[in-house]
């Protein structure tokens, strides 16, 4: 118990005297994952809606695809993207390996599929004579695609909350592809690893409280948005 | 409105923070970290992107933050310090996608040598392996020499934490074991963590086992384990880095000149004094011995 107060003490002691790694570190886990984010969003929230609303031979199997994407673990993402990207890879030329850039990568890999199951739910669970309605009423196909996507907010915040808290959470692929490099690649959760590792309980807690306190900020401020009242 | 409004603007807010971090980042990685400031006064390599694949343990150590960025003062490179298990560090040397590495693992070293993806590998320096066990040392091996003391272990069938991860330590510990004859995979007394050091001290300060440790690891632990150093000091303890260029010959996208300037900067007499010098401050006693220049052990 006494590690856990200590790490708190740390946690605070850090974050007011500003300590430059520990910022550093911050606001490149803000950086990278909210990169990631947005990008799993632009990718996401599209093809999940098309998913949802369009009929094709074979849907079924991408759908299941994509939920399975869901639960691919990020040290297998990262494992892949790493194999990609190395200098003797097939996208070695890009130079991209023990980059931001690349974990930007390996984590919008990791969110999109979330986000993109999420809308697909999201999207599918509205009632199909909603649709029809909104289009009876003469909306154009993308006035009907914005109300179909304010009408099912709450479950898109929630992907959107999803996909956030999977990538800044992640170390795994984090690791394998940035290279937890100093003043490079190390964000939060990597930097918490080699803390423990290194025997640094005090400081890893810290780290961690920091990481938690962040990702409750971003979270606090989506469910504001996503829990606004409907009117009736 | 007020709803619809708020909504609009967290979106917003995602969306700009989103860009904001894109733009920064994008800057962050087209503009390499600050230059050494020295670097005006010297010509900037050619490539100055040099990766150097080591092992946990070094880089828990603290050392490696103490020489790179002598190192890239003194030359200009910017080095990509990639800490993995051993068997990753010598498998990404293998695989051309590190230019110069810095382990422990001499038998292994010694085979990659032998198969031609390294070049001139040097000694660097050494620090040792201790034993270390609960203070009530069931297995009595205090003292004693290593292969007497692991044969104690063995007749007391005493929980023994093996890190079985194909490390510089684990391939020490197997070597050990191997002499003696016993095959310890198959007992149960010998359990293996997979895992780093750290993690491995804490298994068996947990379940009151032996394991062999290297010292630094060992003392950067030793006040929240509870567990006593009881053999140290042989011969066979004895934890050797080389550090070796990776062969440019078998990788050409390996920066050569990088690789040379750094192996000869693991050699040269600062560096080695910053070697002899390290952690005395901190643990009363020098974590590493540098051995630049000395006849090179078998």
């Amino acid at each position: 118990m006494d590690l856990i107060w200590d790490g708190l003490v740390k946690a605070f002691w850090l974050l007011v005297t500003g300590d430059p790694e520990v910022v550093r570190v911050t606001v490149l886990s803000i950086q990278v994952s909210g990169t990631a984010t947005l990008l799993s969003l632009v990718l996401g929230i599209p093809v999940g809606t098309a998913l949802a609303l369009g009929r094709f031979p074979g849907r079924q199997i991408v759908i299941s695809l994509v939920n399975t994407g869901m639960g691919m673990p990020p040290v297998v993402v990262g494992l892949f993207v790493t194999i990609l990207l190395w200098r003797n890879g097939p996208l070695g030329v890009l130079h991209l390996l023990y980059t931001p850039s690349a974990m930007v990568i390996a984590q919008t890999v990791i969110a999109a599929p979330m986000v993109t199951g999420i809308t697909l739910a999201a999207i599918g669970s509205l009632n199909p004579k909603l649709r029809l309605q909104i289009l009876a009423l003469g909306a154009t196909r993308w006035q009907m695609l914005w109300l179909l996507m304010r009408e099912a907010r709450l479950p898109l915040l929630a992907a959107v909350m999803a996909g956030f808290g999977a990538v800044i959470s992640e170390v795994g692929a984090s690791m394998m592809v940035g290279g937890n490099i100093m003043g490079q690649t190390r964000v939060l959760t990597t930097a918490t690893v080699m803390e423990s590792s290194k025997g640094n309980f005090d400081v890893a807690i810290a780290l961690s409280i920091i990481l938690m306190l962040l990702v409750y900020g971003v979270n606090l401020v989506l469910t504001y948005a996503q829990q606004q009242r409907r009117p009736l | 409105m007020r709803r619809s409004l708020a909504i609009t603007l967290c979106c917003l807010a995602l969306v700009l923070s989103g860009c904001a971090s894109a733009v920064s980042t994008a800057a962050i990685l087209k503009a390499p970290t600050a230059a050494p400031s020295d670097a005006t006064t010297l010509a900037k390599p050619a490539n100055p992107e040099l990766i150097l694949a080591t092992t946990t343990s070094t880089q828990d150590s603290g050392l490696l933050d103490v020489l790179i960025p002598m190192f890239e003062k003194q030359t200009g490179y910017q080095v990509k310090t990639i800490a993995v298990g051993t068997g990753q560090a010598m498998a990404m040397g293998q695989r051309g996608e590190a230019d110069v590495l810095l382990v422990h693992a001499p038998d292994s070293e010694k085979k990659y040598m032998a198969d031609g993806y390294g070049v001139n590998r040097q000694l660097v320096m050494h620090n040792d392996f201790v034993i270390v066990g609960p203070p009530g040392d069931p297995a009595k091996i205090k003292g004693a020499q290593t292969a007497d003391a692991l044969k104690r272990i063995a007749d007391a069938k005493a929980l023994f934490i093996s890190r079985g991860d194909n490390s510089g330590t684990d391939q020490l510990d197997k070597k050990l074991w191997k002499a003696l004859g016993v095959d310890p995979g198959s007992q149960s007394w010998y359990q293996e963590t997979g895992q780093g050091m750290g993690a491995t001290l804490n298994v068996a300060a947990e379940k009151n086992g032996y394991t062999i440790s290297d010292r630094a690891t060992y003392l950067a632990f030793k006040s929240k384990l509870g567990l006593d150093i009881l053999v140290e000091g042989d011969q066979e303890l004895l934890n050797i880095y080389h550090v070796i260029q990776v062969n440019p010959a078998k990788w050409p996208k390996v920066n050569a000149e990088g690789a040379r300037a750094f192996d000869d900067f693991m050699v040269s007499k600062d560096t080695q004094d910053a070697i002899a010098k390290f952690g005395v401050d901190e643990y009363g006693q020098p974590l590493f011995f540098a051995d630049a220049g000395k006849p090179d052990m078998p």
